[in-house]
């Protein structure tokens, strides 16, 4: 009996060490970095928090928000205006439960605004726990209207799942009138599910055909040649593919095997097949893609953008980093517009921003003007373009 | 007095008492802490979902440590718990106004449809001697999680709509619902707009009567059956026990323990999606339970709360934490299991003991 009693004390003082070094932890950069920031004296620093899968099968769209984000925290820290941002990145794994320690994580760490999450169902979770607590939220890349739906709060800087899909289907019906269509998505990721939900509702008003209609999931996601020859044999000629690029490469290569080529069509979550690593760019040429931002656009801001993100990161920077990056310059905008301090508490800030966000226009990388409308809505044109050589061009029809 | 009396108890019963002990005052210093402020909101945040994998691994911990059947699909349990009562809860939400009611009952039909799930599956297989339910749990927990991405519901004043999405091609717009309904979950896109009515003394009320009624179960003429089946079933079958219902005893209820901390755990976030509870949660919820040790109930507990404060805590490690959170568990599993930690822990053990009898009696339980 002793011991099992000892034991039992042990393990009881563990359990209590542990909680205390988790609090301990916690609170001295809180306590240090609440210090830091009402010690500045002309600029401000504001402390901004961002979340995202930085580990995990989606880690690469966590990790190019936290790079983008961190790009654009050190451009607006250098070029040494009244305000200045320090960034801190929480991995989420994109699962709910983590997103919301990682968001309550921040808020001990003294956040005052969230650039984040990155994945969709996170960001509903966290979105929730946002609301409730009256902190500022912009998501750079969860697209689906739940995120915002009902949260005075809660923003987005990309294209939310209808506009995708309906503007999808819209440009589909123009450019490919009367063409067979087939859909392949993935039907346990709400990302996907959402899109390929309101394509359809928009297709089928627009008088769009579409004959094939196939699904994976997760785990089934390394052969797709079933869905593939399902498209085949109903004759169609425009593949939508409302998925990740991961996936979406794998169908380009064995649709290539094949020897079946229909017109290729994507949307965000297809950008940055180009720059994946062992995946041949010719097999890309003349796939189509809505996405809001271009790595070869020539503008001058977009060129300084993947410049810095190359020497910082060494890799070319997809939407993800875009949206994160603009997602920051958005927050410093309407920091500006609101004429907050950076001694205001979350909940102060937050009431602020949501005066300012529909009147505030920012011009970014991934649209020219962006406004917002009160349900947290981005607008901006998306934009079709086509791959060519191995970049994106403008389509000519 | 005290030595007489201690005496007087069974060991098993002293440990059982200490467990719920130990748990009561880790409440009360947690939630007197928590409303003082003095908690830091990653801990408090923590508190709901570690009183979920508590009780998830205790209800494993039956099925594994006590009637020695391997389960590898009891995140699917706790998925039928967590949806069926977020429907219960979100469909009563005009009807009942607490919260409080409405969290209980959600709570109880996660628990009765886990249970359903657990006997359908619990049936056939237990009646096989071998591997098997590891086998079958296995792909439980996998059809369990496609069905429930197939599963469309929603709710409004005519009652409640069901749809199971078969052909992928269905959408929420397909239960036709009136203008004052609400679709409650949306087929892959999961659960969302939860009312989120999870709170920590829910948790700790299910901590208790999951320890409540594993630890009765155990200590009963029932529970002696089970642990008698898992050391030897054809001694047990000899002697007249009905072998299979026993079996089915224990992993019925450990289903229906499970649905129950689902249904919490699904009613403390306001979105959720049917992949959360895929293979890796049930081998996570496994490692609680291998972890504290088979059988050993209050170890699960501690390695429940450990292992879901442990990756939290290391967030201040960045890059490094997943690779520090894999080396903890190697080394804890060494330290636990290794020959030469285990003479040095009974010899730390032997002094302390020692020393305790010399300092007086006073100190013992």
């Amino acid at each position: 009996m002793k011991k099992k009693f000892f034991a039992m004390v042990m393990a009881g003082v563990m359990a209590v060490s542990v909680l205390a070094g988790c609090g301990s932890n916690n609170n001295t950069p809180a306590a240090s970095g609440s210090g830091a920031a009402s010690g500045g004296d002309s600029a401000q620093t504001f402390k901004i928090g961002t979340i995202g899968p930085l580990s995990g099968p989606y880690a690469i769209y966590g990790q190019a928000v936290a790079n983008g984000a961190q790009i654009a925290v050190d451009e607006i820290n250098a070029a040494g205006g009244d305000f200045k941002f320090e960034l801190s990145a929480q991995d989420d794994e994109g699962d709910g439960e983590k997103s919301v320690n990682a968001y309550n994580n921040l808020m001990d760490w003294g956040m005052q605004v969230l650039v984040g999450p990155t994945t969709t169902g996170a960001s509903v979770a966290v979105a929730a726990k946002c609301y409730e607590e009256r902190t500022f939220m912009l998501t750079p890349s969860a697209s689906s209207v739940d995120v915002t739906a009902g949260k005075d709060n809660v923003f987005q800087v990309c294209f939310t799942d209808p506009n995708q899909g309906t503007g999808s289907a819209d440009y589909i019906a123009e450019h490919f009138a009367g063409e067979n269509v087939a859909v392949i998505y993935q039907n346990d990721n709400p990302y996907s599910q959402g899109i390929r939900d309101t394509f359809v509702a928009e297709a089928s008003a627009q008088g769009v055909n579409v004959v094939s209609e196939t699904t994976f999931t997760a785990d089934t996601a390394s052969d797709f040649s079933v869905q593939i020859n399902a498209a085949k044999s109903a004759g169609a000629t425009v593949m939508f593919l409302p998925i990740y690029y991961q996936e979406a490469s794998i169908i380009l290569k064995q649709s290539q095997a094949a020897g079946y080529e229909p017109t290729f069509f994507g949307v965000d979550g297809m950008d940055g097949i180009l720059t994946m690593e062992g995946f041949d760019p010719s097999l890309a040429e003349g796939v189509m893609l809505l996405t809001p931002f271009s790595a070869d656009a020539a503008d001058e801001r977009t060129q300084t953008f993947v410049s810095a993100y190359q020497a910082k990161y060494g890799e070319t920077p997809n939407q993800f980093a875009a949206d994160a990056y603009d997602g920051v310059y958005i927050v410093y905008e309407a920091l500006k517009a609101a004429g907050c301090t950076a001694d205001m508490s979350p909940s102060d800030i937050c009431e602020a921003l949501v005066g300012v966000m529909t009147t505030i226009s920012v011009d970014g990388l991934t649209g020219q003007g962006m406004t917002w409308n009160a349900n947290g809505e981005v607008a901006k044109a998306p934009m079709a373009v086509v791959i060519k050589d191995g970049v994106y061009v403008t389509p000519e029809n | 007095m005290t030595k007489r009396k201690k005496r007087s108890l069974k060991k098993t019963t002293v440990v059982d008492f200490a467990t719920y002990l130990g748990v009561t005052v880790l409440f009360v210093v947690m939630y007197s802490l928590q409303s003082s402020g003095s908690l830091t909101r990653s801990l408090s945040g923590l508190l709901i979902p570690i009183c979920c994998y508590m009780s998830m691994a205790v209800s494993l911990n039956l099925t594994v440590g006590i009637l020695g059947e391997l389960s590898l699909g009891h995140a699917g349990f706790m998925s039928v718990g967590a949806f069926s009562g977020i429907i219960a809860a979100m469909s009563l939400q005009d009807a009942i106004p607490s919260a409080g009611l409405r969290l209980a009952i959600a709570m109880v039909v996660g628990a009765i449809f886990a249970a359903i799930v657990g006997f359908l599956v619990g049936a056939p297989v237990l009646r096989l001697q071998g591997d098997y339910l590891a086998i079958v749990t296995l792909a439980f927990g996998e059809i369990i999680k496609e069905l429930m991405n197939c599963l469309i519901v929603g709710v409004d004043e005519r009652g409640m709509h069901l749809l199971f999405n078969l052909t992928g091609s269905k959408t929420a717009d397909d239960l036709h619902l009136s203008e004052t309904g609400t679709a409650i979950i949306k087929g892959a896109q999961g659960a969302v707009g939860i009312k989120t009515i999870s709170t920590f003394t829910a948790g700790f009320v299910l901590v208790m009567v999951t320890l409540f009624v594993v630890l009765n179960l155990v200590r009963s003429r029932q529970g002696r059956a089970i642990m008698a089946i898992r050391d030897n079933e054809i001694a047990a079958q000899s002697i007249g026990l009905h072998v299979t219902s026993y079996k089915l005893m224990a992993f019925v209820t450990s289903a229906a323990l499970a649905g129950a901390a689902g249904a919490l755990y699904g009613l403390n976030y306001s979105s959720l999606q049917a992949t959360k509870f895929n293979f890796n949660t049930s081998i996570l919820i496994l490692v609680f339970v291998v972890l504290g040790g088979l059988g050993n109930i209050w170890g699960s507990l501690v390695a429940a709360a450990a292992l879901t404060i442990l990756p939290e805590a290391l967030r201040g490690m960045d890059d490094l934490r997943m690779l520090i959170y894999s080396i903890v568990l190697i080394l804890v599993m060494l330290a636990t299991n290794a020959p030469s930690m285990k003479a040095f822990f009974s010899r730390v053990q032997a002094a302390f003991g020692k020393k305790s009898h010399e300092g007086g009696k006073g100190n013992a339980v």
